[in-house]
């Protein structure tokens, strides 16, 4: 196996291009398809302040560490969800990867900051452990961006997640989800814009950019990801993706240039919405007398018998 | 040789020498969701493995809804 590029020894085959790749350019293959990404979607400027949602996981530090190579600003944000091991150890891969780098990384603890967990609080609240945890990282993300004047918050979402989910909407035909399905959500009154730089990448791809640079990732999966459909449409698409090289990346990129269109309303129905006044707990916008992240922290802190922080106590672990 | 599997932890051992491809298939592994490593770099899926390699057989596909 030779490198498309230089014909020295391949490293790794990417089917979908027809092509082996070194290490060297593979990691600028990453690097090209961030960028042109980011162009495509007009995620990023120059000058934006963005902060990444870190996991520790291979997905977050690479976009983290190919926006950093790329020349952004790029300050990254963790969340600790309690959830035994699991969170330990993505906090140490986080806070390592930063202290490594001498990138700036922000934590908060939902036990230490909000006085619940995943495990326990979705338990109380009645929700299933992921919506809970989603829920509070994109309010979480949203707040820590706001109070940090950053410009974009950026995820690591990849080709694979993205093909997943729109697999998902489609099956059940959830087209309100098909309408808000892109790459770029623009900033809205009060919420900064949101950008998914990698979805040109796979997760083969991600893994292999972080073996590759050395970036020790969190290997270990999350025990609540365990049996979940996103796995099931995963392997789905991985099993046609097998037969025809290229497949996942039609599916996702065709959606978006030629249907995503046509769920949209045709009004701008997501910039007129009505009403939206600062939450009366914590000052989020919504378009309730709370935002949606503290009627669940009330839930979820009714019935666990943990001590409350109302020191919203934030760290900054490095700079 | 040694082939050492994650989540959870597990050695296997096959006789070498092996193809990365042909060792995929035998552990009826998908080559879209696994990557192959050793001494800390990627090995291609054209690689001859050795009879005394050992190398890690990496899952890349991760779970959470997003
Ligand atoms: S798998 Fe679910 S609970 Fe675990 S981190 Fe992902 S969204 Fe949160
Ligand atoms: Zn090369
Ligand atoms: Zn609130």
């Amino acid at each position: 196996m030779k490198c498309r590029v230089c014909s020295g020894p391949a490293v790794i085959d990417i089917r979908r291009h027809n092509a082996n790749f070194c290490g060297e350019h593979f990691l600028k293959l990453c690097r090209d398809q961030t960028a042109k990404a980011i162009k495509q979607f007009s995620m990023l400027e120059r000058d934006d302040r963005v902060l990444v949602a870190v996991s520790g996981g291979k997905d977050s530090l690479a976009v983290w560490d190919i926006l950093t190579e790329l020349g952004y600003h790029a300050d990254g944000f963790y969340v600790g969800l309690g959830i035994a091991e699991y969170s330990a150890s993505s906090e140490h891969h986080a806070v390592a990867f930063a202290a490594e780098r001498g990138l700036t990384l922000h934590t908060e603890d939902l036990r230490r900051d909000h006085g619940f967990d995943i495990p326990n609080g979705s338990r109380a609240a009645k929700r299933a452990p992921c919506s809970a945890c989603g829920l509070s990282k994109r309010h979480l993300f949203d707040e820590a961006a706001r109070r940090g004047g950053y410009d974009a918050i950026v995820t690591g979402h990849n080709l694979d997640d993205e093909a997943a989910v729109l697999m998902g909407n489609v099956l059940h035909w959830h087209t309100d989800y098909l309408a808000r399905q892109m790459p770029l959500l623009p900033a809205r009154a009060g919420f900064p814009k949101k950008a998914k730089p990698l979805v040109r990448l796979t997760e083969r791809e991600t893994a292999a950019y972080c073996i590759l640079r050395e970036i020790d990732y969190l290997i270990d999966e999350c025990p609540m990801a365990a049996g979940n459909k996103h796995l099931a449409y995963k392997a789905a698409l991985n099993d046609i993706e097998r037969n025809s090289p290229g497949a996942k990346h039609d599916f996702f990129f065709r959606f978006l240039a030629q249907a995503a269109d046509r769920f949209r309303p045709g009004h701008e129905e997501s910039d007129s919405r009505p009403d939206v006044a600062p939450c009366q707990r914590c000052g989020a916008p919504t378009n309730n007398d709370t935002c949606s992240f503290c009627a669940l922290v009330a839930r979820a802190t009714e019935a666990v018998p943990i001590k409350l922080g109302h020191t919203r106590g934030r760290k900054k672990v490095s700079s | 040789m040694k082939v050492v599997l994650r989540n959870p932890t597990r050695e296997l051992e096959f006789d070498g020498p092996l193809e990365v491809s042909v060792l995929l298939q035998r552990l009826d592994l998908h080559r879209e969701a696994h990557l192959v490593i050793e001494d800390g770099t990627l090995v291609p899926n054209d690689k001859v493995l050795g009879n005394d390699a050992v190398v890690e057989v990496r899952s890349v596909i991760s779970g959470g809804s997003p």
